[in-house]
């Protein structure tokens, strides 16, 4: 027990006296939930848009004058015709142009009903969709002022958004970056530190050691475990205080579930640990099978159910999956186990297939 | 120049001698043109949506059918307990719920104004947001059908309204993948770029060979040159294959010259190259050479536009992203790409770019010390 002590000494100080690696393993999911909060939205605000006005009347300056007070737009630039705006698309300097043909006053007179027409920049379809669609707000609501319709809608909605009132994209990615976080760094780290020993040498130093095997694991594995835990906290505590993120449900069982799923990520370092040579061969195979799976087939940016079928099967195997499932239950909807005792029992399961799968491999490496 | 041949033939021999290497530089492309495009969608396709009608009378009907009518929407149930819609959404059974009144058309015929009240999980709030606007699109649609019918409108007062036409250019089908390939393209450039010149030269470090090279007569130049130069070639050859597989698969435009995307590449790959070789010079080990590229990765693929639009983001980062290379990379691309931009369109990104590399390179190659 001294011996293992000691080893396990010896490995907390090997990571810890490496004070950069250290720091930028405690800044990564700091700054990435700082970026998703202040930095990445899925709003338009003041998108510039140009303006084709052939009409020039009392209308058409009333709606460009509308969008441009609008927060959504700033109207930056008046074009001549469209081969100049198409240059001003080519150059990124505008998303949208609005057009009002020669005909539009005339139109508006005579028929009630003319004729606005909008180009989109759609090499960023989403952006194109929402431009598009505010404008036609813009321009309904204007047409229903010259209608001096006033009154209410004769059939309105009444939304009431279930377990995110605000609408908030921080209930989103506080969860999603645990997630990403304790599987990238955890099994990142762990399987790294195993091959730099095998690829250093040392790691023969350490098998002919009176170690026994699973000790040499442990003593591997538990500085990274202590880290991680570190890391669910922080990432819990500033979106709590900073995001507002709540967590309705028990901590005891949160904490108790990021737990299970750090043990997972542990043993799929170890796992890779056991089947590569070298350094970047482990870091290649955990961005791969596990950084871009728990990013993109997880449901944490991309919603699983727009993908082609043959990904949502394979989402079935990203641990990650489950585990925003649960989370997000504790977090957001404050529901008990009963909600989520599959995803529990798969994650357990998961975890005990791959701690034994490695342990196996790990020992023959011994014989 | 006969040396630095022989450290090129050498680099390339090291290179592709680990095995790991040639799935990574060959496969690399494939997964991330095929799987990632794919994956990494946005369109809103189906969302299940579940209609409780209170009122069985035509109007209702006809609403529940405009909602069957629209791609967005998918009709799961429409009979339904009303006790039931928290646990539905607890367990994840709908989406969203929508309940319409009793007396909805009794009270539409006589002109009151009906609320209909819907229920959305909101978790994913930009998701709740556009099934919101689905929604309300899709009542609009129908309130501009009954209305007639009402008699509220007479001849004389005929409303006015505006006639919009949108024309969605550069992707007209607003085609995701479209999108996305270019982005895709600019994370395997880099990765090539900026990890492996950076492993690559801190292995040596880490190994002790960088030592043994140290004391033979080969210039800082030579050397630096032989590092350098076939991650570039690799960076060129990937981005061939990861274009050629878009354009087979998705049929994703080129519209623009072959020639300044490559131009453009190289200047990316010199700038990219230049980062990574300022990292290795500050790391001792791979393991710190590559979380500290990993830190920095991240920021500037989280902020350079690839997954989300630069321009919504706040006007400080928007002035950050001037030092971001993939900010400027992924604007090339796309424009090049789908809007068939020319260098004269993208001469500020170029000469930033430009800039960038210089500058990089210049710190890189002077920090870089040939004696220890």
């Amino acid at each position: 027990m001294n011996r293992f002590l000691g080893f396990l000494r010896k490995e907390f100080i090997h990571i810890f006296r490496d004070v950069r690696t250290m720091m930028i393993l405690f800044l990564i999911p700091i700054f990435q939930i700082l970026i998703f909060g202040y930095v990445i939205k899925n709003e338009v605000k003041d998108a510039k848009i140009g303006v084709i006005d052939m009409s020039h009347d009392n209308v058409t300056e009333e709606i460009v004058a509308r969008l441009d007070a609008a927060n959504d737009f700033e109207v930056v630039k008046e074009y001549r015709n469209y081969e100049e705006a198409e240059a001003g698309f080519r150059a990124n300097e505008i998303k949208a142009v609005i057009v009002f043909n020669t005909e539009f006053a005339n139109n508006l007179g005579k028929y009630r009903t003319a004729d606005v027409q909008i180009l989109l920049d759609a090499s960023d379809p989403n952006l194109a969709n929402l431009i598009n669609s505010y404008t036609t707000v813009i321009l309904n609501n204007y047409a229903a002022e010259l209608n001096n319709a006033g009154g209410k809608p004769i059939i309105s909605t009444e939304p009431r958004m279930w377990f995110n009132e605000n609408l908030q994209s921080a209930y989103m990615f506080v969860p999603g970056t645990m997630a990403l976080i304790l599987m990238l760094i955890t099994a990142l780290m762990s399987s790294i530190s195993i091959v730099r020993e095998k690829e250093t040498g040392t790691m023969e130093i350490l098998l002919v050691s009176p170690m026994k095997p699973i000790q040499i694991i442990l003593g591997k594995l538990s500085p990274y475990a202590a880290l991680s835990v570190v890391n669910v906290f922080s990432i819990l505590l500033i979106g709590n205080f900073v995001f507002g993120v709540p967590v309705h449900g028990s901590w005891v069982l949160l904490l108790l579930v990021s737990f299970l799923f750090i043990l997972l990520a542990l043993s799929l370092g170890l796992l890779i640990s056991t089947v590569v040579k070298t350094q970047q061969a482990a870091m290649f195979i955990s961005i791969f099978a596990l950084m871009l799976p728990t990013m993109l087939l997880s449901g944490f940016i991309f919603p699983i159910e727009n993908m082609p079928l043959i990904l949502q099967y394979v989402s079935y195997i990203v641990p990650a999956k489950y585990f925003l499932i649960i989370i997000k239950g504790i977090m957001l909807k404050g529901v008990g186990i009963d909600y989520f005792l599959k995803e529990v029992l798969i994650l357990l399961g998961m975890t005990i297939g791959l701690i034994v799968l490695s342990v196996l491999k790990f020992k023959n490496r011994l014989e | 120049m006969r040396t630095l041949l022989i450290i090129l033939k050498k680099e390339f021999k090291q290179i592709f001698r680990d095995k790991m290497m040639i799935p990574v530089i060959f496969v690399m492309p494939f997964i991330q043109t095929i799987v990632l495009v794919y994956a990494a969608t946005l369109e809103l396709k189906k969302t299940e949506i579940t209609i409780v009608d209170l009122d069985h009378s035509e109007f209702s009907r006809n609403l529940t059918a405009k909602f069957n009518a629209s791609p967005f929407f998918d009709i799961s149930t429409q009979y339904y307990n009303f006790g039931l819609i928290e646990n539905d959404l607890l367990r994840e059974n709908t989406k969203s719920i929508i309940i319409i009144p009793q007396n909805f058309e009794k009270n539409l015929r006589q002109g009151i104004p009906v609320k209909l009240q819907m229920n959305i999980n909101a978790i994913d709030g930009q998701g709740a947001g556009l099934i919101s606007i689905y929604v309300n699109q899709t009542v609009a649609s129908m309130v501009r059908e009954i209305l007639p019918r009402n008699g509220n409108s007479n001849v004389n007062v005929m409303p006015v309204g505006f006639n919009v036409k949108s024309r969605f250019l550069y992707n007209e089908e607003m085609n995701f993948k479209h999108f996305m390939l270019p982005g895709i393209l600019v994370i395997l450039v880099s990765m090539i770029g900026i990890f492996l010149t950076s492993l690559n030269i801190v292995k040596e470090k880490e190994s002790g060979t960088m030592e043994q090279i140290n004391v033979t007569p080969i210039k800082k130049w030579q050397f630096l040159t032989g590092k350098m130069l076939p991650f570039m070639l690799i960076g060129i050859l990937d981005l061939s294959l990861g274009l050629g597989i878009g354009m087979l698969l998705y049929n994703v435009p080129f519209e623009g010259s072959v020639v300044s995307l490559f131009i453009f590449t190289i200047v990316y790959l010199f700038a990219g190259i230049g980062l990574g070789l300022l990292i290795s010079d500050f790391a001792n080990t791979q393991q710190q050479a590559m979380f500290s590229i990993f830190f920095f990765f991240l920021i500037f693929v989280l902020m350079g536009g690839i997954f989300t639009s630069v321009e919504s983001m706040p006007a400080w980062a928007q002035q950050l992203d001037r030092i971001n290379p993939i900010y400027y990379f992924m604007r090339i691309l796309r424009s090049i790409l789908l809007k068939g931009s020319t260098i004269t369109d993208l001469f500020k990104e170029f000469i930033s770019l430009i800039i960038f590399g210089i500058t990089v390179m210049s710190i890189a190659v002077w920090k870089y010390q040939k004696t220890n």
